[in-house]
């Protein structure tokens, strides 16, 4: 047997640059990522492109599972049908805490709608009332309804569908598909001031690098996972609640040819089913499920409940508490000893066999009634976490008899969820949106011709699936828009072919050069694995930046150490070493995670207030300061620019407007 | 819960253009051995159970064994993904069985024409807020915060 210093990965990297091949291509569009935004927007700009434009989308993975869909989900979460996209903007509003772009989120309700319509017309299976089975949504069919936005679906192939209308979209207009293609670095014209020019990546499957030129690139690769020591540390780190492969390229491509980000202060830390990182949404709406503490006790109706939440006004005061107050409330009752907290399944369950046998259902009956219920609720974990029904089957848990643990996960980074981090867009050219909102192309980051849509777009959360998809519609048209106007570019790079396979190969070629200088590859002094890279990061995020292990607890102090980290995380970065295809991927996404990280605790820094209670906590600012940006209080966004010319970072307040009325 | 493939069923997609697992798997994580003709999970920590090779594989040949450092030894979900449904089979650690079945898309897998039937709108309609999908019927989409007052 050999000495344990060689690569063992089945694709190897290639060290000598002369065997990587180089591909250029020139499109006038360009689509990196290739979930639910991405997918929208293929299916969108065909339309608008004129004849003969060009376009390719780039993904990392296969469409047909890629993103944050890709194992399916059980419910569309924003379908506004009944309701008004102004209602929608107040929900999102409140449960973010106030500081929303009300522009975007408007824009967004008033088309998702029609997303959600073609997934139907595609095939996907939405639930309908009884009375309405086989009747489509835009025949009147009433959905499901979860909650006052949310509706059920049959959605194990829900990513299978919409890949595959956006595929057939692509190659009927003669688009290509780069499938494997990791883009990691976006790249600005060599002429014009801040505009973008191409980007650039390499193949997961053979030795090639890919340069590409574009006028308009949209970037929705998703948002940003393990980035935060997990609660699991061995195996089970993969089970993140988030897509495990969603590494925050789409913020730090973008924050490093210089757009602008916004609240990116701003994380999502769910509280879901222990371990398995199950849904929760349909046990609390459809299953009607409280919680409870270890004691049994309703703790959110108790008087301290009570009490904690009046300090949050506003905000608590709403029918529906934000999602981080409900976590603030369940940290509250774990640390005055009285967790954990359980999601009491059984007594849900039974309540309704109780009520049908109240109504004088027969036993026949209430045996089949159970059964559906019984199939709903596993339903809801197969179609979207197996990894849940998993642990449940392996702990024996049967959710009629005994209920479930719940438990606030990790901080993720995202902004079509129940966050709203990410980059400062352009809201569409309308009256009634303020001039700081707008600057000509609906969805365009502050750099001229680059776009994102789905996680990529910042302080307009509870998007979704659906509204993902909508949001990569909206930011295509767009793109056509600003192609249109500017026909006469044609995109040139600073960098030399030779320059970029040089910066890309970079990890192998430190891998080469050193990994027989010991006798174990994964213990050399001249270099960093990409494993040991994120295992490091995520120690020092969660120690000092306000992970789990101190109940999500920050202040100046930690962060003035944790900056420190990143610091050297960074300049150790140069000495990551990938000896195959598949670690230079993961020495690429880790690379994004630390520049995404390190504008999330920029943020935090900056926002001397806690304005998250039960996302993140400033130890030294605890309160939330609801004065508004004229009076100098935290009621405003607060955004960061890198700039790429002199390497600086800086942090801003920015006036948050109120467009809807209360 | 990461992957795991049963090397007696694995044949390597008989050395086709396609390795199932490896093409389907959105962390890039499964790969194929071509000496062996078998495919493997390469980095198990960092499989997110998203089931995409077990469900893809046309050999049933990849399962799934709960995650170590998480869940007790014995659970079991596998599923039998068709054109149309969905079966699934999930045993408990203590030998009891469930099954379920769940439809999964309405359509013939293939068939999607995205385009047939829908609007085609001139040069004109780009400078509008409107979908190309919305241009035939506007009402919602171009609404503004002032119609809600």
């Amino acid at each position: 047997m050999g000495l344990p210093n060689k690569p063992t990965w089945e694709l190897l990297a290639e060290p000598d640059l002369s065997k990587v091949a180089v591909e250029e291509y020139n499109y006038d569009a360009l689509i990196v990522g290739g979930g639910m935004a991405a997918c929208g927007a293929a299916f969108e700009i065909g339309k608008w492109l004129p004849d003969g434009a060009t376009c390719c989308m780039v993904d990392k993975a296969s469409v047909e599972r890629s993103g944050a869909v890709a194992q399916g989900l059980s419910a569309i979460n924003t379908y506004i049908g009944e309701n008004t996209p102004s209602d929608y903007v107040r929900m999102v509003r409140n449960d973010l805490m106030g500081i929303v772009r009300e522009d975007l989120i408007f824009d967004l309700g008033r088309h998702v709608d029609d997303s959600v319509h073609h997934f139907e017309e595609w095939g996907l299976p939405i639930w309908k009332q009884k009375g309405d089975e086989g009747k489509k949504l835009t025949e009147g069919g009433k959905p499901v309804r979860t909650g006052k936005w949310q509706i059920m679906i049959n959605g194990e192939s829900y990513k299978c569908i919409v890949g595959e209308a956006a595929k057939a979209a692509l190659e009927e207009k003669g688009y290509d598909l780069h499938e494997r293609v990791f883009i990691v670095k976006l790249l600005l014209d060599a002429n014009k001031e801040n505009t973008i020019a191409g980007a650039v990546g390499f193949s997961t499957r053979e030795n090639k690098v890919c340069i590409y030129k574009a006028k308009a690139i949209m970037v929705a690769c998703g948002g940003a996972v393990n980035i935060f020591r997990p609660r699991s540390t061995d195996e089970g780190k993969g089970r993140a609640w988030y897509p495990v492969w969603n590494a925050g390229s789409t913020y730090a491509m973008c924050m490093q040819v210089g757009a602008e980000m916004t609240m990116m202060e701003n994380r999502f830390t769910p509280s879901r089913f222990k371990d398995g990182y199950g849904p929760v949404g349909a046990w609390f709406l459809l299953f009607k499920a409280t919680v409870t503490n270890g004691y049994g006790e309703h703790y959110v109706k108790s008087d301290a409940a009570k009490a904690e939440l009046a300090k949050y006004k506003p905000y608590s005061e709403s029918a529906v508490t934000p999602t981080c107050l409900r976590n603030h409330l369940m940290l509250f009752e774990m640390k005055e000893g009285r967790g954990p907290i359980f999601m009491d399944t059984a007594a849900a369950l039974n309540a309704f066999l109780e009520q049908k046998k109240a109504e004088g259902m027969d036993e026949k009956a209430l045996k089949k009634y159970w059964k559906e219920l019984e199939s709903e609720a596993w339903e809801d974990f197969l179609d979207m976490s197996v990894g849940q029904a998993g642990l449940w089957a392996s702990m024996n848990i049967e959710p009629e008899k005994v209920g479930s643990e719940i438990m606030p996960t990790e901080p993720y980074m995202l902004g079509s969820h129940s966050g709203c981090c990410g980059i400062w867009v352009s809201g569409p050219s309308e009256d009634w949106v303020p001039d700081e909102y707008k600057w000509g192309y609906n969805r365009m980051t502050t750099v001229n011709g680059l776009f994102t849509a789905g996680d990529g777009v910042g302080a307009s959360g509870h998007k979704f699936s659906s509204g993902a998809h909508s949001e990569g519609r909206i930011a295509a048209k767009s793109m056509a828009r600003y192609i249109r106007d500017n026909a006469d570019f044609a995109p040139s790079l600073k960098q030399s072919e030779e320059e970029l396979k040089e910066e890309i190969y970079k990890p192998v070629k430190v891998y080469y050069e050193n990994y027989q200088k010991t006798t174990h590859e994964m213990v050399n002094p001249n270099y960093i694995k990409p494993r040991h890279m994120m295992e490091r990061l995520m120690k020092y995020t969660d120690e000092y930046g306000g992970g789990w292990s101190p109940y999500y607890m920050t202040n100046g102090k930690l962060l003035e150490i944790v900056m420190r980290h990143l610091q050297w995380l960074r300049e150790d970065s140069e000495k990551m070493a990938a000896g195959g295809l598949h670690e230079l991927l993961r020495a690429w996404e880790n690379l994004h995670r630390i520049w995404t990280v390190e504008d999330h605790l920029r943020h935090i820094q900056f926002r001397e207030e806690s304005r998250y209670p039960g996302f993140y906590y400033r130890g030294d600012f605890m309160q939330v300061d609801d004065k508004g940006f004229d009076e100098g209080g935290w009621k405003c966004f607060v955004n960061s620019k890198y700039d790429p010319n002199s390497g600086e970072w800086t942090c801003m307040k920015k006036k948050c407007y109120q467009i809807i009325a209360d | 819960m990461p992957s795991f493939v049963n090397p007696e069923k694995c044949d390597g997609c008989k050395g086709g253009e396609k390795t199932a697992c490896m093409y389907i798997c959105p962390n890039d994580l499964m790969v194929l051995n071509p000496d062996e003709m078998k495919a493997y999970n390469q980095e198990p920590d960092q499989c997110w159970e998203c089931y995409s090779c077990v469900k893809i594989c046309p050999q049933g040949a990849i399962e799934v064994r709960h995650y170590a450092d998480v869940a007790p030894m014995g659970g079991y979900v596998q599923p039998m993904r068709g054109t149309d449904s969905i079966m699934w089979t999930i045993k408990f650690r203590n030998g009891n069985v469930k099954r379920f079945k769940f439809p999964i898309r309405t359509t013939p897998e293939g068939s999607i024409k995205p385009y047939d039937g829908k609007p085609s709108p001139g040069a004109d309609q780009l400078d509008s807020e409107l979908l190309f999908t919305e241009t035939a019927d506007s009402a919602r989409a171009t609404c503004k915060p002032s119609d809600f007052a």
